[in-house]
């Protein structure tokens, strides 16, 4: 699919609350989205990171979408910032409440209509959904192979990729011929930070959007959004942790009370 | 393609092996389907797709009813797609309800290509299933394991993937009778993925360890894992790491703890100059016990464990090896 020096990269990205400073109410088995701001999900920027690298080696375009709020343009903007060079955002109340399988048809979708890809690179999960199947879906619905949980990757050309991944209780190198998809962990690379002209330059950057409508020549509407997802979360629960003493020992015998209390809790260690 | 309820019958579950050889996994999947066909008034079928069909026999005495057997020289790779393309057929041919596999890193890389190429739902990394009514209830954590959200599923199979060691094996009982049924294999032609090299990872384990002993920041130096080794040696456990330890190439990745890394279960869990971040409790909070070490007393830590000795770790550690050589 690829010529050479025209190698098309696209890495899907989600926009996520900050999870350190989401506010979990445990009381009332809530999550309250708004006490925290929105960030590109961690495990994406290694996603993008490898993109970007690997277009400077060899060649080629990064293409970021994202399927979200409108406000999810600032996470393309910032992946923009990060060396991406287009960016999709997916935006449409047709979307909305989509489980896994009708975000990755939705993402799979967008793909075939950006047409002429060959790698597709996604973080191994996201923060918030944590279930890290969109990935391999995304792979089976275009018919392509992919390799999951990537922590190194050894070589690549315009043909293909050599990773690392762990699975099974071994160290598998396998290679991956495009076109293809893989998954990578925070352990493939360090996501650099974007400069500050970057940034700048980035506000302005035109991000593309497509709707449902965009999107319903490739795709069959009934896949799309709430009513296109065979799972609905029925509720909710926001469990108290298991209460801790929180004892606290001090001064010399510290040592000595604390080898006691673990004796008498799990009999002797 | 997926199928409505009245047309599925059946609690399936598959059965992970590693070159033939089954991982544990495979039981506690066992119990709970066993569980489940029961309230479903059902029966409960094993997949096992396998170099090796020895241990056929033993997923019967392990609660299953029927096994599915196929053996073939391609499953001794983790290569996704042979594995995919016999489930699918398979689950087309025999329609079940339910369809359960392990939250391992290739249960979690192959279940959503089967769920994906079947057009059903996929529920990730559960801890909790259950039958409510006559409705399938899957229970998982979200947002970095701070809640717990229950699913449901609109059309079969309803796949889910489960976490490992979240509940009990199935008691071996030999009495059981069941059958094996063998399957003819499709061979998959069609693999863009190739493995060239297989290497065997130092063994750590962590997961399957009663006793964790950790260290974080506070550790100023990589040879002074050896403290940590020793204070492991002394109470039988295994070494754990926080993230940036493992990120400075001081530990390897098999022993980090944490979101990104292992989930821990222990009976005893030993924090040593590890502050607590979220990302670090969210691998090791269901910790039977936690006992923390730090020098600052506002470390959260704190707050997650039920006990700890405010002071620095390279006093308190070689005490602690001390006084229990002692005893």
């Amino acid at each position: 699919m690829a010529t050479m020096d025209n190698l098309n990269i696209i890495v899907p990205i989600k926009e996520v609350p900050d999870i350190e400073k989401v506010n979990f109410d445990r009381e009332e088995g809530r999550i309250d989205r708004s006490s925290a701001s929105t960030e590109p999900n961690p495990f994406d920027l290694n996603a993008l990171e490898e993109a970007v690298k690997m277009k400077e080696e060899i060649g080629g375009t990064v293409t970021v979408i994202s399927m979200g709020p409108p406000q999810a343009e600032d996470t393309l903007k910032d992946a923009i910032a990060r060396g991406a060079d287009n960016a999709i955002l997916l935006t449409d109340k047709g979307f909305a409440g989509s489980d896994t399988w009708a975000t990755s048809y939705t993402l799979a979708s967008a793909i075939k209509k950006i047409g002429n890809y060959d790698f597709i690179i996604c973080g191994e999960k996201t923060v918030d959904g944590d279930t890290g199947q969109v990935g391999p879906e995304i792979a089976e619905i275009l018919d392509i192979p992919h390799v999951a949980y990537v922590n190194e990757t050894i070589e690549r050309d315009e043909q293909g990729i050599v990773v690392e991944t762990e699975v099974w209780s071994r160290t598998y190198k396998k290679e991956l011929k495009f076109p293809g998809l893989m998954t990578v962990t925070k352990d493939v690379n360090e996501p650099r930070l974007p400069s500050v002209n970057d940034k700048l330059q980035a506000k302005n950057a035109e991000i593309e959007t497509w709707g449902l409508d965009d999107l319903l020549d490739i795709g069959d509407e009934k896949h799309f959004g709430i009513k296109g997802s065979p799972t609905g979360v029925v509720n909710i629960e926001v469990p108290k942790e298991k209460g801790r003493e929180s004892k606290i020992f001090e001064g010399p015998n510290a040592v000595k009370k604390l080898i006691e209390e673990i004796k008498s809790d799990i009999g002797g260690i | 393609m997926a199928y409505d309820e009245e047309e599925a019958e059946g609690v399936w579950i598959y059965c992970e092996q590693e070159k033939g050889e089954l991982h544990p996994v495979s039981y506690e999947l066992l119990n709970k389907g066993r569980e489940l066909a029961d309230d479903l008034d059902t029966e409960l079928t094993a997949l096992l797709l396998t170099p090796d069909g020895d241990d056929a026999q033993e997923l019967i005495y392990r609660g299953a009813d029927h096994v599915y057997l196929l053996e073939h020289d391609s499953f001794n790779y983790p290569n996704e797609n042979p594995f995919r393309e016999n489930i699918v057929k398979l689950i087309e041919e025999d329609k079940p309800e339910i369809f359960l596999m392990g939250a391992t890193h290739f249960g979690r890389s192959l279940a959503p290509r089967v769920a994906a190429a079947l057009e059903t739902g996929l529920t990730a990394d559960c801890t909790g299933l259950k039958i409510d009514g006559d409705e399938f209830v899957q229970i998982r954590p979200a947002f970095t394991g701070n809640i717990l959200a229950h699913i449901s599923t609109d059309r079969c199979p309803k796949m889910s993937t489960v976490r490992y060691k979240e509940f009990e094996e199935f008691e071996r009982d030999t009495s059981r009778d069941g059958e094996i049924v063998k399957k003819e294999p499709v061979a998959y032609s069609g693999e863009n993925v190739s493995i060239l090299e297989e290497m065997i990872e130092e063994e750590v384990n962590i997961q399957e360890a009663e006793i964790v002993v950790s260290a974080g920041r506070g550790l100023r130096d990589p040879q002074d894992f050896e403290m940590i080794e020793k204070l492991c040696s002394e109470v039988g456990g295994k070494v754990g790491s926080s993230r940036p330890l493992v990120d400075e190439g001081w530990i390897s990745r098999n022993h980090q703890v944490g979101y990104s890394g292992n989930r821990v279960k222990p009976n005893l869990y030993i924090a040593c100059g590890i502050s607590g971040a979220p990302q670090h409790l969210a691998g090791m909070k269901d910790s039977e016990i936690i006992v923390a070490i730090n020098t600052d007393p506002s470390a959260p830590i704190f707050d997650h464990a039920d006990y700890g000795i405010v002071g620095d770790l390279y006093e308190v550690v070689p005490d602690l090896i001390k006084q229990l050589k002692e005893e």
